[in-house]
């Protein structure tokens, strides 16, 4: 019972991450809301957007080389972000996928970031996308890139960021996620620079918000951050987002990839 | 979005057939659409071409549905089939196998 063996798998993750041994309030919710995650519809959705040929040259995203060749999804995002030498940079999955609508599908970045984001209505390209790729590296260890030079390079200027204290409030993303058993409403969180914290949280994102129906990703997650901290908007998938999401990967490697998962 | 995908996994253990289906769905409630609810309102089930639930569902259900329940027997390979109709009279319907 494929179901079962699922929800087991989970409560022992859950059990595992504090050291508490009682199932906190956060986790028994978190559990109850991931029973009823419609996440494999947003992964069937974007498998059609994968195989859908679009733009000007008609082409869909099936030779798409996210690092482990083109075209190959099995256990590819587990190794984002890394660099990528066709484009001499350190990429994450959405930047990466947004290189390859403008290559392989010729299409413009203006046309193709017209829409990051949606909603509950009309979810994006990109959110769709996301939850099928995502979906395909379930079971796999974290395992971004950290050796390349550049990697490197993006994990300190992520690391540097993240505790940056910056914009008209003086907020860096350790001023939320600096100390431990802080939480806001129903979510905890986590001290993302430890990787007791980070290990779970990276291991289930993107994902599928019930509070508002709508699916996250990571550069969403980021850039959403920035908006609560009240600073210019960060550029999707530029070089300190990947660098951010880099930090974050990183100092959650080794964790068994189980997203995409379901929030708050 | 309504024709959106369904997906659905159906597992036997001692004796009890297991269901688990997601439907796409908006699932609009009266209010939210200000008198134009659009909701699923017919669920059906059937093993091997037999049915064997016909369920009301109402605006309260969230969007994107997930419905879970078990049947009692079954053999692997037993077909079973989902189907749902809405208020605006559109449908959709999966077919799985029972593993």
């Amino acid at each position: 019972m494929r179901a079962l063996v699922y929800g087991a798998a989970t409560a022992l993750a859950l059990a595992a991450a504090p050291a508490a041994a009682q199932q906190s309030q956060f986790e028994k919710y978190q559990k109850m809301v991931a029973e009823g995650s419609p996440v494999e519809l947003f992964e069937l959705s974007g498998e059609e957007l994968w195989k859908k040929k679009q733009g000007p040259r008609q082409a869909s995203l099936e030779k798409c080389d996210l690092g482990k060749g083109p075209g190959v999804l099995k256990g590819a995002y587990a190794a984002l972000p890394r660099y990528f030498k066709d484009v001499d940079r350190v990429m994450d999955l959405e930047t990466r996928l947004l290189h390859c609508m403008t290559t392989l599908q010729g299409r413009t970045r203006e046309e193709a970031t017209k829409r990051l984001f949606g909603d509950a209505n009309q979810p994006s390209e990109m959110e769709y996308l996301s939850a099928y790729v995502a979906g395909q590296s379930r079971g796999t260890k974290l395992a971004p890139g950290a050796a390349h030079p550049k990697e490197k390079e993006a994990y300190e200027l992520g690391k540097t960021m993240f505790f940056y204290r910056t914009g008209a409030w003086d907020f860096s993303c350790a001023s939320c996620h600096g100390e431990a058993g802080k939480r806001i409403r129903m979510s905890e969180l986590p001290v993302l620079s430890e990787p007791k914290a980070a290990r779970p949280l990276m291991a289930t994102w993107p994902a599928y918000r019930v509070s508002n129906s709508t699916f996250v990703t990571m550069q969403w997650r980021i850039n959403d951050c920035y908006r609560q901290m009240r600073t210019p908007e960060p550029n999707f998938g530029s070089e300190t987002t990947v660098a951010l999401i880099t930090y974050l990967t990183v100092t959650a490697k080794g964790e068994a990839y189980r997203g995409p998962g379901t929030k708050r | 979005m309504a024709a959106g995908p369904m997906k659905m996994r159906a597992t036997l253990m001692g004796g009890v057939t297991d269901v688990r289906v997601l439907m796409t769905h908006p699932m609009e409630t009266e209010q939210q659409t200000k008198g134009a609810p659009y909701f699923i309102q017919n669920v059906t089930v059937k093993v091997n071409g037999k049915t064997v639930v016909e369920g009301q569902i109402s605006q309260a259900v969230s969007r994107n549905p997930v419905f879970s329940f078990r049947l009692k027997g079954g053999a692997k390979g037993d077909k079973i089939e989902v189907s749902w109709l809405d208020n605006k009279g559109e449908s959709n319907k999966t077919e799985a196998a029972v593993a």
